[in-house]
């Protein structure tokens, strides 16, 4: 456990706890109000497990009706609340507060309207990821982003954080797949954004929704894109023997107008891992490998695999193989897809980052994490999203150490810091959450941060959803809205910082 | 006549802000004037100018990024793009020929305040989906940036995608960062002549679910073929636009023409034709010669389109024609009367919204924008509130009193 400061729990909610529960149980009968220490605990953290907080209580409303309720219950009571779909954050979004309710929407989980006619789909918040595509995968469509945790996290932790995935390159994020959301305000009310047309003729508030990590509102229905599956996918996997020459390749690539499904790139430390982990042929002589992979019509495979074969040659490639079989190019991604877990048996802890940098940086930003690894005495293994610059550098570091986690934080600070420093951004697809939250004024200024948190006040007037996340400093609303008009003058120099 | 106040750069747009704020003035924001006329007809103090807040400020074809000050005309960065066999891949509307105006006026600061796309919304969005950052000065007149350069960025609340479509009422843009892409190299449109609604909206939806990855659908009625002069035809016509490397193009459009298949025998418009007509869709050419006629632009569930373009025709006397897919109908009224509530009436089973894009000032000063629900509108008025609390910036713009 870290010094990680979470705002301050409000004594009167403590004191209320049972007053609360009680109210809660009106609202959401029988086993969705869970109380009791032990039952709480599996709810303790999310995806990042360093940091570990028991809620006051966890709701698992199964309406809308009832998310209004208890959200309005909770705006007339102060009372706080934290919104969690699977707990798969990598961010600490899903984190809870002492004196918070956390709503997880786990009972969510029908497919409301599956409409191919018009290539989408209606479902609950907690559907998972994977499961839309796995309920309408018979007609040959699919639900695009792919984060990799697709397997467990839902649909709506996907619209809180805005999740990507190995081919958003070429089919967009989550932003760019949802249609429509139903959702509902702290205050209780219900609105309704989108739906099965495109655009919303109004303040795009959904634009805004998606990605916003549970601090505006919460989601109770979804409406997504679907796509056809690709004919056919084709990976080629290209070993360099420097990260310079990978990354010259990828340059080469996107200039001659080709857009992969997905680009990965992993480092010598990395490649080692997975090979160790699952045997599946990487070279292991190379500084960089990279997997492309090409899909569409065969005739478009073909093609664009002969000019990335072509390009990867120029670019002094020392080995390139063509994926020949459907297993085979599974096989390619299994080392990728097993690079977490694979770093995992190299050390007892590491920590996942997720900076993105415009891509021609990435020889510089690699040169300069070595010097880092050197001066924090911790490896660092690299896999990249190649195609859109969305770094995860993987810290190696051992919690039993005394010292070494906060190293390991102090050594990833560094490496985002670094990010912003090359015109690149503090998180690609894992969210600010509580992680990222205090390096936030390294890539805003406080007057670019004040407008993001009134917009928060539009939403949410009293901080009540998901306080303390995204943001560094927790401001009253009443103090953000006061006009600031002489020029030059920076809002609130002084205010404390939690 | 408000005076006009011309600003050079991002200061002096702030400076312009500031001064409102404290003579509690009203701004009405312009780029090059081209889409003046979108949105409701209001009364505001001053004109804020800012066309000359122009250049483009980063262009790295190898990222996929280009940032341009708001005022740089899109033309220019058309132009730049394609010397780099780049484009934006959303296709923006030019506004000029529907609205009276000059074609190829507009600014990107506009494009983006009005989220523009065109027939490629369908595969790759619009303008907000590759809104990366942009730079504004909000009604407290301070600037502020978002967003950053790089596709993937999650950091903050996404702010350009909530700026993008909000027509100048959260804030003035000063410069924005966007996604481009590469540009096709070739492209052809397959046509089917002679189908029905119903038969449209099936053909294309079979089109849609293929994976012939068609980059641009549009159902064009009998009577306005004509009016796009590709087609050669009075018959109605589904255009369905194939685009890539040749290869890929060649055995899609095999691909394709058989599952149009049920619907009727193909005919096929090579690259410059098939490119010339949908600019023509785009920009809504069969409406440009009729200025004094009211038009509607309604996105809709893409399977209701034809049939609601078909409803509309008969039940008011109007025309109209698909795009994307079935999803945006092009409404034009007999006269120059909206007749707002009819139309609307007759898109409510299918949602989605009506926004009136063609009328006179007298006209636009009612409803432009599709109605709100009572908690949707206060909230909508609340993010206005947040950024310019004394509702300085184009007020009235998207709706009355805010």
């Amino acid at each position: 456990m870290t010094s990680l400061r979470l705002p301050a729990a409000d004594e009167t909610t403590l004191a209320n706890r049972e007053k609360i529960i009680a109210d809660l149980r009106a609202i959401v009968p029988g086993e969705g109000v869970i109380a009791h220490e032990k039952e709480m605990r599996p709810y303790e953290s999310d995806g990042v497990t360093a940091y570990k907080q028991l809620p006051l209580v966890v709701v698992l409303p199964s309406t809308t009706e009832q998310v209004a309720r208890v959200l309005k219950y909770c705006h007339e009571n102060n009372v706080r609340v934290v919104p969690r779909g699977a707990g798969t954050s990598l961010s600490g979004g899903a984190l809870p507060l002492q004196d918070g309710v956390l709503l997880a929407m786990g009972k969510f989980n029908k497919v409301l309207d599956i409409d191919f006619a018009n290539r989408c789909a209606v479902v609950q918040p907690g559907v998972t990821n994977l499961g839309i595509t796995r309920a309408v995968e018979h007609e040959g469509f699919y639900y695009a982003p792919d984060p990799s945790s697709q397997i467990a996290c839902t649909i709506g932790g996907n619209v809180g954080e805005n999740s990507g995935g190995v081919h958003c390159l070429k089919y967009g994020l989550t932003t760019n797949n949802v249609l429509g959301v139903e959702l509902v305000l702290i205050t209780g009310e219900i609105v309704r954004l989108g739906g099965k047309h495109l655009d919303p003729g109004a303040l795009d508030l959904l634009g805004v929704i998606v990605g916003s990590e549970g601090l505006l509102g919460v989601v109770t229905e979804v409406t997504v894109r679907l796509l056809k599956k690709p004919d056919t996918a084709r990976a080629v996997l290209v070993g360099f023997p420097t990260s310079e020459d990978a990354g010259e390749c990828v340059a080469r690539i996107i200039s001659a107008g080709i857009i992969p499904g997905g680009i990965e790139m992993m480092d010598r430390d990395a490649i080692a891992a997975a090979e160790a982990f699952v045997n599946v042929g990487y070279p292991l002589d190379v500084e960089a490998l990279l997997i492309v992979e090409l899909d569409g019509p065969e005739a478009e495979c073909a093609h664009l695999l002969e000019e990335v074969a072509a390009i990867a040659k120029g670019c002094n490639a020392s080995t390139l193989r063509v994926s020949q079989t459907e297993d085979e190019r599974l096989g390619f991604w299994a080392g990728r897809k097993a690079a977490f877990p694979a770093v995992g048996r190299l050390s007892p802890d590491y920590l996942c980052m997720d900076g993105t940098i415009p891509r021609r940086q990435l020889p510089l930003v690699l040169s300069r994490m070595r010097e880092m690894s050197v001066q924090y005495g911790l490896r660092v293994a690299n896999v990249f999203h190649a195609g859109d610059g969305n770094l995860h550098p993987l810290i190696l570091y051992d919690a039993n150490k005394p010292g070494e986690l906060d190293a390991a934080e102090a050594f990833g600070s560094d490496i985002l810091r670094l990010c912003v420093e090359v015109g690149g951004v503090l998180t690609g697809e894992h969210g600010v959450g509580v992680e990222k939250r205090d390096l936030m004024p390294t890539m805003f200024n406080e007057v670019d941060l004040a407008h993001q948190q009134r917009l928060k006040c539009a939403f949410d007037d009293q901080n009540l959803l998901n306080p303390g996340k995204v943001f560094p400093t927790l401001q009253r609303c009443a103090e953000l809205g006061r006009m600031h008009v002489s020029q030059g003058q920076v809002p609130f120099p002084d205010i404390p910082r939690f | 006549m408000s005076d006009i106040v011309k600003v050079q750069d991002e200061a002096q747009i702030a400076e312009a802000v500031v001064a409102a704020l404290g003579e509690n003035k009203t701004l009405e924001v312009v780029g090059h004037g081209s889409k003046r006329g979108l949105g409701r007809a209001s009364q505001t103090d001053r004109t804020l100018d800012v066309s000359e807040v122009r250049g483009v400020t980063l262009y790295e074809p190898g990222e996929l990024v280009l940032s341009a000050r708001a005022g740089t005309p899109v033309a220019q960065i058309e132009t730049m793009l394609a010397q780099n066999g780049q484009m934006m891949a959303f296709e923006p509307i030019d506004y000029g020929p529907l609205l009276g105006g000059p074609a190829g006026a507009g600014s990107i600061g506009g494009v983006f305040a009005c989220n523009l796309s065109g027939p490629r919304r369908i595969s790759h969005g619009a303008a907000r989906d590759h809104a990366l950052g942009a730079r504004a000065v909000s009604g407290r007149g301070e600037v502020f940036k978002s967003g950053g350069r790089v596709v993937k960025n999650v950091t903050g609340y996404d702010l350009p995608r909530l700026l993008a479509g909000s027509y100048g009422t959260l804030g003035v843009l000063s410069e924005v960062t966007l996604k481009v892409i590469p540009r096709p190299p070739t492209q052809e449109t397959l046509i089917v002549f002679g189908l029905d609604a119903d038969s449209s909206a099936r053909a294309i939806s079979a089109a849609m679910g293929s994976s012939c990855e068609v980059s641009a659908a549009a159902a064009i009625p009998a009577v306005l073929a004509p009016r796009l002069p590709q087609l050669e035809t009075d018959r109605s016509v589904v255009a369905l636009r194939l685009e890539g490397f040749e290869p890929s193009v060649k055995a899609r459009r095999a691909m394709l023409i058989r599952v149009l298949m049920p619907f009727g025998g193909v005919e096929v418009l090579e690259a410059e034709a098939s490119a010339a007509l949908w600019a023509g869709v785009r920009d809504v050419l069969p409406f440009a010669q009729t200025r004094e006629r009211a038009v509607w632009r309604i996105s809709t569930t893409p399977m209701a389109g034809p049939h609601l373009a078909a409803e509309l025709a008969t039940a008011l006397d109007a025309e109209a024609f698909c795009d994307w897919a079935g999803g945006l109908v092009w409404v034009q009224m007999p006269d120059a009367l909206p007749q707002a509530d009819a139309v609307r009436a007759r898109l409510a089973p299918h949602g989605g919204h009506a926004t009136l894009v063609r009328a006179d000032a007298a006209q636009r000063a009612g409803a432009v924008f599709q109605p709100l629900e009572t908690a949707h509108a206060a909230l909508s008025q609340r993010v206005k509130a947040s950024f310019d609390p004394k509702g300085l910036l184009n007020p009235g713009r998207m709706y009355a009193g805010a």
